[in-house]
């Protein structure tokens, strides 16, 4: 077993964390207040080849694993979860016409998507659906040589700024059998925003209410077969939840790295706090924590690179490492003390943010609901 | 919810009363002020009318003539809709306006408890400074006598002042000596001249409730702002601070029912897999356990509370007990909020519904009034005596 960093990987790190610290993180805390989204930050991820990074070479990707994505992950979000979120919805798709997408549909969306060209989003939920996503509403008749969508989804991290969505809708049966998979262009009549969601953290990240009234997309749209749909949203879940992870680790990272500091920075009673045993004590936690779910998060990140199955090890990375991310942000701003609650130093905003990673890409509930299914039928441990 | 302590009639009048003033005059303001950092200075002329303000105030002072029962339940009713409006409530009533009556003369009473109970001025306290948070008595701020001892020169910076942008009188620690001990009080009006207020802080929660510095270049002030004897305040800014904790347990207590009773609303309501959620085994586990927490954690604050007005809690004794029942609800107030967010999902995540807003604002708990870490210290050094010292 090896735990080093690949040259690749330390590359990747390298390039990422100095555009994070230098363009991202020149205005992410005023954009946070303020809710901007710059496409043009993906742009320049794209330049440099970040937001590709799981796709064949063949069709404009990077051509390399998820251990090596998920380094790129990690150190978006460290300084900006949201622009971790954007980078890994973006890839959503890429994902998903990887493994389902016929040629035709590769070459025309991969290469813009892998380049940073066009912005990508993956609508699912909607508002009766949520964790019961094969109950979803959302309708797709055929008429001809199209598809005609109505009905209205939830919680889509970007659509204002997406040009391409993945977006499932019913064309049979009620239940998971009845829901398939459609290209959804930015542009296409009938296609609206609704509202944008006011939220406790990740603002610069927009989510979005989308409305489909009579939208028409050609059915050569039409992902893999009618009847798909939950297939393949699962099979993007199930790589979601390793990068949504890898955000976790960078968020809690991050927030270590502030309290750290900070402990050996501020005096009280005339020695550093960091001196005192309570908080040293906390510090170790957070440090064990966030070590066991990197390790979790590589180990499900090499067992997809390696072909083998991935899922039990996904949820798993993703439910620990989120849960990990909640709690060491909040001692983080524990150990800043009145400090840690203001909006002057980052860690409030951590916790914020790690609040919605035990949300997204499945709650933590349906993580435990997938582990505890396969625990149930493991006899061996 | 009845409990078992029995409130009295007068409490649970009380309790009524501060309901409806909630329902009516904060529920309908707290998503926006929230929000954009606003302030319901409205609320307080309400509060006033009713006679609140002064709650712990003998009545011949112009009070409510009440107790840490009563005031532990108005933030209690206050908090489980607007924690911001309890929080600025309770740094006015109790740190300010219950000091002045306890301590003040009887001029300094008659110059400021009739507007402060009123509610025409707002007040708060001033001890916290920036290299003096947990060890409260680093305090640097210096207030230096005069020759002919008719006044004093105050000079420092206090952070983290509840109230300090729209408090007209702050109740203010100062040191008078170079003893670690030396503590003096001062009545400090917004009007003296090199007073400010400093920068107003943007916070994760409680963002309704406005903090900022005080910040003193020479202010010079009479001796008869002096509260007290000079250099005998100590004792009783701790005294005050055992009652800020058992009262703040209150705001945690209100925190986390209106958490819970969003998630139980929600949950009994939201259908998923054909059925509400509230019937899914670890929905109803999670409710339990915040229900169960709340309920150890009220218990154990309206005992300490009726302890204090029974004149049963003094000393160390007090302290210990006010920080356990402060250290407890705080904790539970956040990890309720945060199971609750985690109970209505995506949802939660917004602020369509409170419950985020309830999170926000629990963790500042665990940090104002005493952080965790120095409750906990309290509490080990009056268990384990001398021991704890080394």
């Amino acid at each position: 077993m090896n735990f080093e960093a690949t040259p690749i990987q330390q590359e990747l790190r390298e390039l990422t964390r100095k555009f994070a610290r230098k363009t991202i993180a020149a205005t992410v805390e005023q954009d946070e207040q303020d809710g901007t989204f710059r496409p043009e930050t993906i742009r320049e991820l794209g330049s440099l080849g970040l937001t590709g990074i799981p796709v064949p070479e063949a069709y404009g990707g990077a051509g390399m694993g998820y251990q090596d994505y998920i380094v790129t992950i990690e150190e978006l979000a460290r300084v900006s979860a949201a622009y971790a979120i954007s980078v890994a919805v973006t890839g959503l798709p890429q994902v998903i016409l990887s493994i389902f997408g016929n040629e035709a549909q590769k070459q025309k969306h991969i290469p813009r998507l892998a380049a940073g060209e066009a912005v990508g989003a993956f609508s699912l939920s909607e508002a009766s659906s949520g964790s019961d996503a094969a109950s979803l509403r959302t309708t797709a008749r055929r008429e001809g040589e199209h598809y005609v969508l109505n009905g209205t989804k939830l919680w889509t991290t970007q659509a204002d700024s997406a040009d391409i969505i993945m977006l499932m809708a019913r064309t049979g049966d009620p239940g998971p059998k009845g829901i398939s998979t459609f290209i959804v262009e930015k542009g296409t009549p009938g296609l609206s925003m609704g509202k944008r969601e006011k939220k406790m953290g990740m603002h610069i990240s927009h989510t979005m209410e989308l409305v489909l009234n009579e939208v028409r997309v050609p059915a050569a749209n039409l992902v893999g077969n009618e009847g798909d749909g939950f297939k393949i949203a699962m099979t993007a879940l199930d790589s979601g939840r390793i990068t949504i992870a890898a955000v976790g680790l960078g968020v809690a990272a991050a927030a270590l790295e502030v309290a750290a500091n900070h402990s050996r920075e501020r005096q009280q009673f005339g020695k550093p706090i960091g001196e005192q045993q309570g908080i040293q004590f906390m510090l170790a936690d957070m440090a064990v924590k966030l070590d066991a779910a990197r390790l979790l998060v590589q180990r499900s990140a090499w067992l997809k690179d390696e072909g083998k199955p991935f899922s039990t090890a996904a949820a798993k990375a993703k439910l620990y490492a989120t849960d990990m991310a909640m709690s060491v942000t909040t001692d983080a701003v524990q150990i800043l003390g009145g400090s840690g609650y203001t909006q002057d130093f980052p860690v409030e905003r951590y916790m914020r943010e790690a609040k919605v990673l035990q949300i997204v890409e499945g709650t933590n509930q349906i993580q435990r609901m997938v582990i505890g299914r396969e625990v149930h039928q493991t006899r061996e441990f | 919810m009845s409990f078992f302590l029995g409130f009295s009639d007068e409490e649970k009048l009380l309790q009524e009363t501060v309901r409806q003033f909630a329902a009516d005059h904060l529920a309908p303001k707290i998503e926006k002020l929230d929000e954009e950092e606003g302030f319901n200075r409205d609320a307080f002329r309400v509060l006033g009318e009713l006679g609140l303000l002064g709650i712990t105030v003998p009545e011949k002072d112009g009070g409510a003539g009440l107790g840490a029962v009563a005031a532990t339940l108005a933030f209690e009713e206050i908090a489980a809709v607007d924690a911001s409006t309890a929080l600025s409530f309770l740094a006015h009533s109790i740190l300010c306006v219950n000091q002045i009556a306890a301590n003040a003369n009887d001029e300094q009473k008659k110059k400021y408890l009739p507007k402060l109970i009123s509610g025409e001025w707002l007040s708060g306290m001033g001890m916290t400074e920036p290299g003096a948070g947990s060890d409260a008595l680093g305090m640097r701020t210096k207030a230096a006598k005069s020759a002919d001892g008719k006044s004093y020169t105050i000079n420092g910076t206090k952070t983290f002042i509840t109230n300090g942008p729209v408090g007209e009188v702050f109740y203010c620690y100062a040191k008078t000596g170079e003893g670690k001990k030396d503590v003096s009080t001062f009545l400090i009006d917004r009007s003296m001249k090199g007073f400010s207020t400093g920068k107003k802080f943007s916070k994760m929660g409680m963002r309704a409730s406005p903090t900022s510095e005080l910040v003193f270049d020479n202010v010079v002030v009479d001796a008869s702002a002096r509260v007290g004897n000079e250099g005998e305040s100590l004792r009783m800014m701790m005294r005050n601070l055992d009652l800020e904790r058992v009262t703040i347990a209150g705001i945690s207590l209100g925190i986390a029912r209106g958490a819970i009773d969003a998630a139980v609303a929600y949950a009994r309501d939201r259908k998923q897999f054909d059925k509400p959620i509230a019937s899914l085994g670890v929905i109803q586990e999670r409710i339990a356990e915040a229900s169960a927490w709340y309920d150890a954690c009220r218990a154990l604050t309206y005992q300490c509370a009726k302890m204090w007005d029974e004149g049963k809690l003094v000393g160390k004794e007090a302290s210990a007990m006010a920080a356990k029942a402060k250290l407890t609800s705080a904790q539970m107030a956040t990890k309720v909020g945060l199971e609750c967010i985690q109970i209505l999902g995506g949802y939660g995540y917004i602020r369509e519904f409170p419950v985020e807003r309830f999170m926000r604002d629990a963790k500042l708990i665990e940090i104002g009034a005493g952080t965790n870490e120095i409750l906990r210290l309290i509490i080990a050094r009056q268990i384990l005596g001398d021991a704890a010292n080394g």
